[in-house]
């Protein structure tokens, strides 16, 4: 596996990362929210390339992870049922639920298909209307106005063999619960720039002043990376707390105004579980009473399915920054990319597995 | 799945009374709902996610975002995903 390659930047990283050295006096913590970032990050060895002093925390911005087993259980249950075509993104396939993935429910004849969008769910209803067609609909502030477009249309064109499990999540409610949580160590925030592209920024400086913590609203290069890393630490040092944009070439203060409308017809705001952390208040999207009929959960009627995690898995404590990858018992060895125990393992984005794939082995 | 990635409009149409795109992702072509960036052109670049704009970005961003996403390795990875769900059912009946 490829890492740490050698891009145009890389002397521009090596300087930031020397500014960063430079100013840095005490220790400090930060917490990239986004998977993508985590990827990056890793891949990049750019946690390796930042002084001691700075310690990156990985978040729980990875949409894969953090969907609760029992969302899997109640999709695995949708797919098996005759008649359904069951459409998800490619990776949540080999997410573990309580009992098997998607990927066996479709080994054993269920009509499980990769779609690259929500809209491409969409297009497999209208071409089989005789069969009923579900959208497992997970993902952050960026994944949900797709979603929201797909239910729209299916609205629109009375498309009536359509519906959604939905299972979308909120960055600004996750950044709340663990500014709360007892323990906390994330002195800082890297935000995601693409949630950021879609709300804006607007949510985040009642959350900087609440907790006294910097967030600075970043992109997914190594540049830009350091770059925000470099002005969080700024920020800690002088004992400021403000919400900066370091990504202002894809971000704007008030965001995509026309997805937002689009997101507030069709959503509302539900309190969510979040596999391994649990359930956070007003921190996910469910269909908005209009657009009710279209909710999986209730046209199938798997509300009801509940579920439990692997106990030897601990990537609630990843996930909340409590524990590096590498010093999971079972990193590496009862767990890894092939054999998955939790979800932090499955998708490319989750911590354990950018760590199995940047090439770091266990530690503990 | 989380990354949104630039692509440049190659051509719209109203698909249905929906504005889409034919967009242009390092020399893979997709279809792009392009709802939430009115009034974007024909060669400019938006960034998109799961099918869908979210965003517009100027020319040189964009451009260089994704040599960068190049040369570290991402692009690849994420034109991957795209060639592998270019469902060709799915292609024909949206063509
Ligand atoms: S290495 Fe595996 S078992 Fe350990 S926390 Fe990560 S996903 Fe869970």
């Amino acid at each position: 596996m490829k890492h740490r390659a050698e891009y145009r930047d890389a002397d521009r990283a090596r300087r930031l990362a020397a500014e960063i050295a430079r100013i840095v006096r005490r220790p400090w913590a930060i917490m990239e929210v986004c998977g993508g970032q985590t990827h990056a990050l890793v891949r990049n060895g750019i946690d390796q390339m930042l002084p001691p002093e700075v310690e990156m925390i990985h978040g729980p911005g990875c949409p894969v992870c953090v969907t609760p087993v029992e969302v899997l259980d109640r999709a695995i249950a949708i797919a098996r049922r005759p008649g359904v075509i069951l459409c998800s993104f490619g990776d949540m396939l080999r997410v573990p639920g309580s009992r098997g993935d998607l990927f066996a429910a479709k080994g054993d004849g269920a009509d499980v298909r990769v779609v690259y969008s929500p809209l491409d769910a969409l297009a497999v209803a209208a071409r089989h209307p005789d069969r009923e067609v579900v959208f497992l609909a997970i993902g952050f502030e960026t994944t949900a106005p797709a979603s929201a477009m797909a239910a729209k249309l299916a609205r629109d064109r009375g498309v009536g063999n359509f519906s959604l499990l939905v299972a979308h999540v909120l960055v600004p409610p996750a950044i709340e619960a663990i500014m709360r949580s007892p323990g906390n160590r994330v002195q800082a925030f890297l935000a995601a720039g693409h949630v950021c592209t879609v709300m804006g920024t607007g949510q985040y400086p009642p959350l900087a002043a609440r907790h006294r913590v910097p967030i600075v609203v970043t992109g997914f290069e190594p540049l830009d990376l350091l770059d925000g890393i470099l002005r969080t630490v700024v920020q800690l040092e002088a004992g400021r707390h403000e919400v900066e944009n370091a990504y202002s070439r894809a971000v704007t203060d008030s965001g995509n105004e026309t997805a937002q409308a689009l997101l507030a017809e069709v959503f509302e705001t539900v309190d969510r579980p979040w596999r391994g952390i649990g359930t956070i208040p007003a921190s996910g999207w469910r269909l908005a009473a209009a657009y009710r009929d279209l909710d999986a959960e209730l046209r199938f009627d798997v509300a009801g399915v509940t579920a439990a995690e692997s106990p030897v898995c601990r990537s609630g404590d990843v996930l909340k920054g409590a524990l590096k990858p590498d010093r999971c018992p079972a990193f590496g060895k009862e767990c890894t990319p092939r054999t998955p125990l939790g979800a932090t393992m499955v998708s490319g984005e989750g911590a354990c597995a950018a760590y199995w794939y940047a090439g770091r082995r266990p530690r503990s | 799945m989380c990354l949104a990635v630039p692509g440049r409009v190659e051509s719209i149409r109203v698909e249905a009374g929906v504005r889409m795109g034919r967009l242009n992702f390092g020399g893979v072509l997709k279809d792009v709902c392009l709802v939430s960036v009115p009034g974007i052109a024909v060669g400019d670049y938006a960034i998109v996610h799961v099918g869908f704009a979210i965003g517009r970005l100027d020319e040189a961003a964009a451009r260089a975002t994704l040599r960068t996403f190049a040369e570290i390795g991402r692009l690849e990875e994420e034109l991957a995903e795209l060639r592998a769900t270019s469902d060709p059912d799915a292609a024909s009946s949206s063509a």
